[in-house]
């Protein structure tokens, strides 16, 4: 999780040699992203009132059937609606994402400005602490959580979160390191501006666009984490619905009724590559740089 | 009555890895209140370190200092930054190189300025917002209201330069110290810029500090001119002695060195050949004696001090003082 938060870093950052002009306006492709991504969203938050079965509801119609008028997206081996379930999935899949991130993003993202920052003993121990962390094999430290706390949303969130903090404290460093010596951090001090004042107003309104961006590409990553652990049985316990859950329950099934692994599969596909392409267009938009002023 | 700004014996040098690297060598310069000294010297000869060294901007760490800076008898030197930020922008304030730079690119140019005039004078929001609009008004922004939010991309390079000096000014200084105000900026653009420091400075009756590497800069504007070489002040005088009567070869290089516009076309420029010398290995006699036209072996042996000129106020470091009919004969 944490490699491919890194390399997701590392990707971004690369950027692309399009020219000021293209760089402004955001792409089509990032409001069709949006598009999807309030879809899910908003699916995800009015499940409840929309006139579907149940999502644990066994017998809602023949077991493993494709799509119909009824099920539209079909039914899985226990005859459960897979567009009700698939709903439902999205509830876990994107409350585990932004609360995991959300967290990630304060923890790290504090650690990052101060490091990059005040430097000094307080950088080399705080990015010394994360080396450790993106050191460490973050599927046995899930597994270790999961297994110590029990198989909670709390607990998949928190081993998601502490796994964002040192991606996103390392990204958040860098960029504040870049704004830190710049000269009108310098300038705000020779106006008598105190060192918590330059950090909020001179410092976090350059390095916050890009940290959202980053944020929004991590939400991805941490959307995937969460389906490989419920795929292994590490997240919510069964019935409730998950993304990763579903498509573990298809895996048996693949050849006869391919859709209950696929639909989860798509679902998840769709919004993390929305979620990516939404991030990418969003950094390549607050990436402020003397040139493109 | 003690000047406002008084610099002795400013030392700073810096910790580097191949030594000590004296950027600035035992320099004391005095300014009074409402007057302008220009300091001159060419790139890497200690201008701008010697400017932040008086505002005490230059990190702890690393850097060797000494001698005195003494704000109206206050010795800056001895300040933490706690009581420096006291004194930073509401006494003593800076105007940058490079108005690009010195501007945060997503902060709207009035909170920008408003944001030391709510912490040193203690303002309201919408009296803040006042003053910051009188402001870029006094410093001929035009559309001062619309300017205020605004992001600093959508100012020109002259227009950006009026904005930091309005920040700089927001507090009302004693003393101004604008470090190459005007390098950065169109030619055109360039002696606007100097006359609305010079108006500002004489409106509020402020000190101002202008430092450049260009004569021309400092000529008509400043009261007294100190000429800065490898980290020591080598010439200082007011500055129409400076012109007339200068003692230095150094001065006169510089001086020799700007292109005359009566001069026919390609007419070579005299440059001063050579380079500045190694501030971690300055040599032993006079620093300039390497690149001196005029340089005798006392000058590689001895190096000469500051000493007084027969000209009121005027002081130079040469053995072989230019002028000197004595000494140009033999």
């Amino acid at each position: 999780m944490s490699e491919l938060l890194t390399e997701a870093a590392a990707v971004s950052a690369g950027g692309s040699a399009e020219d000021v002009a293209a760089r402004r306006k955001l792409p089509v492709l990032f409001w069709v992203s949006l598009g999807w991504l309030v879809l899910v969203a908003v699916l995800a938050v009015v499940a409840g009132v929309l006139p579907l079965p149940r999502p644990t509801e066994t017998g809602a119609g023949p077991a493993r059937m494709g799509p119909s008028a009824q099920h539209w997206l079909g039914t899985d081996s226990l005859g459960r609606d897979m567009l009700s379930r698939t709903i439902y999935g999205a509830r876990v899949s994107l409350l585990v994402g932004f609360t995991s991130i959300a967290a990630g993003l304060l923890v790290g993202g504090t650690i990052g400005v101060l490091a990059g920052y005040y430097r000094g003993r307080f950088e080399t121990v705080a990015m010394g602490a994360m080396d450790v962390l993106l050191a460490f094999p973050s599927l046995v430290f899930a597994l270790a959580l999961v297994s110590f706390l029990g198989p909670r949303l709390s607990t998949v969130i928190l081993a998601i979160g502490v796994l964002s903090v040192a991606p996103i404290a390392r990204v958040v460093r860098a960029s504040t390191l870049t704004f830190a010596q710049r000269e009108f951090v310098l300038a705000a001090r020779t106006v008598g501006a105190k060192n918590r004042r330059i950090i909020v107003s001179e410092i976090l309104p350059n390095v916050v666009p890009a940290a959202l961006s980053f944020a929004l590409v991590a939400v991805a990553v941490a959307i995937v984490a969460e389906g490989a652990l419920s795929f292994l049985g590490l997240s919510v316990a069964a019935p409730t619905a998950t993304w990763g859950s579903m498509i573990n329950e298809g895996r048996t099934l693949l050849q006869e009724a391919p859709h209950i692994s696929f639909v989860p599969s798509a679902a998840m596909f769709l919004t993390v590559l929305a979620l990516n392409f939404a991030g990418d267009a969003l950094q390549a938009r607050f990436d402020v740089r003397e040139g493109r002023l | 009555m003690t000047p406002l700004l008084e610099v002795v014996d400013l030392v700073t040098h810096f910790v580097t890895e191949r030594g000590l690297a004296r950027a600035v060598d035992g320099v004391s310069l005095t300014v009074e209140r409402g007057r302008t000294l220009g300091i001159v010297g060419e790139s890497g000869s200690g201008k701008t370190v010697l400017a932040r060294s008086i505002m005490g901007l230059l990190p702890r760490a690393g850097v060797r200092r000494g001698g005195k800076v003494l704000f109206e008898g206050q010795d800056l030197l001895g300040l933490s930054d706690r009581d420096l930020r006291d004194i930073w922008g509401a006494e003593i304030a800076m105007v940058f190189q490079d108005p690009m730079t010195s501007l945060n690119p997503v902060v709207r140019i009035g909170r920008q300025i408003t944001e030391s005039l709510r912490h040193h004078l203690q303002l309201g929001k919408a009296a803040a917002r006042a003053r910051a609009i009188d402001l870029l008004a006094s410093v001929g922004i035009p559309e001062p209201a619309r300017r205020f939010d605004q992001y600093p991309h959508e100012l020109s390079g002259g227009m950006r330069q009026r904005v930091t000096i309005a920040i700089a000014l927001a507090c009302g200084p004693k003393l101004l110290l604008a470090d190459e105000p005007t390098t950065a900026l169109d030619v055109t653009v360039q002696s606007q810029i100097l006359d609305l420091l010079q108006a500002q400075q004489r409106e509020r009756s402020m000190a101002m500090i202008l430092v450049t590497h260009d004569l021309g800069v400092v000529a008509g504007r400043t009261d007294e001119i100190a000429v800065m070489y490898a980290g020591k002040v080598v010439e200082r005088a007011p500055t129409h002695t400076l012109f007339t009567e200068m003692r230095m070869p150094y001065t006169e290089s510089l001086l020799a060195s700007i292109p005359r516009i009566e001069q026919p076309s390609h007419t070579r420029l005299r440059a001063i050949t050579g380079r500045p010398p190694d501030l971690v290995h300055p040599p032993t006699g006079c620093r300039f004696a390497a690149r001196c036209p005029y340089a005798q072996p006392r000058c590689v042996e001895e190096e000469p001090p500051l000493m007084p000129a027969p000209t009121p106020g005027h002081h130079y470091a040469c053995w072989y003082p230019v002028g000197d009919p004595a000494v140009r004969a033999g």
